[in-house]
């Protein structure tokens, strides 16, 4: 990149490379037109996605789009459904997955490979492979699998790895041991120690992993798409086929509410280190 | 909860070795409290367990039973069934998609990444550049494919502004519903992907190393030929197995740019599942072991390149 040709061809003379080296306060040419380009790249279909949604047909533009989107018959249901998911995938991780690796970490660090391993495996068992699994395996009973409720199973495990590493983050800079100890020979029995000295100092991997999760389930669309369930991801593919400029307008507003939940992210983690979630 | 954060701080160098009997002796108090204290830990581990299992192990065992096992027991047929011409082409594109973007998304993702690192860049281009990696990295499926067929779609605004200067992109032969097409939008997410992966890594080379080669004399061709990519090599590795991982299982994204109409695998197993086409089940079962096989190896070689590329980063 700052490669340039005479650069590659005569050899610097060490004083030059010195001093260049510590003149380098600017960014080269090289670099910024790298930068131009990814911005231009990165902004156009934002924009242009953006012109769509306020086009009218002709050389007609306004607001309509947006209009049609807010009163749509589902728009809102949709967005709850997916809101309620992502809630309800929450709760699901919280009693499945905290305590379990809360107490993997203080009794049981053998198992700590195997959690590791079962935390990569969703990443090798692709989603649509993973629904015609429990398809095969689930034709029943109703109460589980005619519900949207049903998904929170599937998001559950597409979060895993996310929400794992999040938290293994958070334990690993614990002591969670001492910190145990410390409860129980104050007299603290277990409620006591998990809900008042180990989950409020995993408070950043905690909000981390919830945001991760509000993002994932939000955009999800394989798993509610293949078991026909009418989350948001599936009701901005639906009102595409029909009305090109409210699907538009939608997936701005897609593009905001992600904005937003990473947003929260990069707020609470301490490092500033982004993350990154599935459902590609 | 948040209320109580910081009513106990580790301290670690209070609890010594004094009160390991201590603690010991209340955890082998007799009773129910004792037993509860015993048994609650394994319930919860137990539980997590016991749902991976029936969730996701399961259905995973099933799928790979039902490739191999047919109604006269044991079968290859399914299995090689997935050499038939329609399924190898889904493979092949999934596969080419798979590498494409993933070497789209090595490039630029490692420029941006490099380039918005440099030392004389402003601290305010790193902050955006970070946080909207963030944001796109995440921004994917269906939102991200209605953006690119307003972008670049046959009505697209580009298209259609391309075509008033003369230049008519789709009689040129791009299609944005090819795999050159999803190879672009893909680059969407992947870039970013890359970005956030390989930020640490070009954060570790140490300026002490780049100040040595030039004073040797080194060029700067020299120092990246020989000390910088070397380096680099297992974290660029890393990130592209992980980038190619994330398109060859993608479904949303070539599924809302498409309406389904690709071959790749993953739409293949769900116009299995959804009777679109007229199939066994079997065949489904086929194509997500053939996925599922792929990932498997993708991971093994990752975790052994994360094993190697971890020896740089003390």
């Amino acid at each position: 990149m700052s490669v340039t040709a005479s650069e590659v061809e005569t050899p610097l003379p060490p004083a030059r490379a010195r001093k260049a080296y510590g003149a380098r306060k600017t960014l080269s040419v090289g670099n910024w037109i790298i930068i131009a380009l990814g911005a231009v790249f990165f902004i156009t279909p934002l924009v242009m996605t953006g012109i769509f949604s306020l086009w009218e047909g002709g050389s007609k533009y306004g607001w309509s789009a947006y209009g049609m989107m807010l009163t749509a018959p589902g728009f809102w249901s949709s967005l709850f459904l997916s809101l309620r998911l992502g809630v309800e995938t929450m709760i699901l991780t919280a009693v499945l997955l905290v305590p379990a690796m809360i107490f993997v970490h203080l009794k049981a660090p053998k198992l700590k490979p195997l959690f590791e391993f079962i935390s990569n495996l969703p990443f090798v068992i692709p989603a649509v492979a993973l629904i015609a699994g429990l398809t095969t395996v689930y034709t029943g009973p109703a109460w589980l699998i005619s519900t949207p409720n049903y998904l929170v199973i599937p998001y559950f495990f597409l979060c895993l790895p996310y929400t794992f590493r999040s938290l293994e983050v958070g334990l690993g800079t614990l002591d969670v041991r001492t910190l145990t100890e410390a409860g129980q020979s104050l007299g603290g029995g277990w409620g006591q120690i998990i809900f008042l000295v180990i989950l409020p100092n995993l408070r950043t991997a905690l909000v981390g992993a919830v945001l991760l999760i509000m993002t994932t389930v939000i955009g999800e669309f394989t798993f509610a798409s293949v078991l026909l369930f009418h989350n948001f991801a599936v009701f901005i593919n639906d009102t595409g086929q029909n009305a090109i400029t409210e699907a538009a307008a939608l997936s701005l507003f897609a593009f905001l509410l992600t904005w937003v939940f990473m947003l929260g992210v990069l707020i609470t983690s301490r490092r500033g280190a982004a993350t990154v979630g599935g459902a590609h | 909860m948040s209320q109580t954060g910081n009513t106990v701080a580790p301290q670690p160098a209070a609890f010594g070795g004094p009160s390991a009997p201590r603690v010991a002796a209340s955890a082998d108090k007799g009773g129910l409290s004792g037993w509860l204290g015993r048994t609650i830990p394994w319930i919860f581990v137990g539980l997590f367990l016991l749902f991976v299992l029936a969730f996701l192990v399961a259905p995973t065992a099933v799928l790979i039973v039902q490739t191999f096992i047919g109604d006269k027991g044991f079968t290859l047929s399914y299995f090689t069934g997935l050499w038939d011409y329609q399924y190898r082409v889904a493979f092949e594109n999934s596969l080419i998609l798979g590498v494409a973007s993933a070497i789209t998304g090595l490039i630029g993702g490692f420029l941006l990444a490099y380039a918005s690192l440099q030392p004389g860049a402003p601290s305010i281009l790193r902050t955006i550049v970070t946080s909207f990696s963030a944001v796109a990295a995440n921004f994917a499926g269906v939102p991200l494919a209605f953006a690119f067929i307003s972008t670049l779609g046959s009505l697209g605004f580009v298209t259609i502004m391309l075509k008033h200067l003369g230049i008519n992109i789709y009689g040129m032969g791009f299609s944005l519903y090819s795999l050159t097409g999803m190879t672009i939008t893909f680059a969407y997410f992947q870039i970013p992907l890359m970005l956030i992966i390989i930020t640490p890594a070009i954060q570790g080379l140490r300026a002490q190393w780049r100040e040595a080669s030039d004073g040797l004399g080194a060029t700067s061709w020299q120092y990246w030929r020989l000390v910088g990519l070397p380096i680099l090599t297992p974290s660029l590795l890393g990130g592209f197995l992980l980038l190619f991982g994330s398109a060859f299982s993608a479904y949303a994204t070539p599924y809302a740019l498409t309406d389904g109409n690709i071959a790749l695998v993953t739409i293949d197993i769900s116009n299995v599942l959804s009777g679109n086409v007229m199939s066994d089940p079997q065949v489904g079962a086929a194509l997500s072991t053939g996925m599922i096989l792929i990932m498997a190896v993708v991971l093994v070689i990752y975790s052994l390149v994360s094993r190697y590329a971890a020896r740089w980063r003390r």
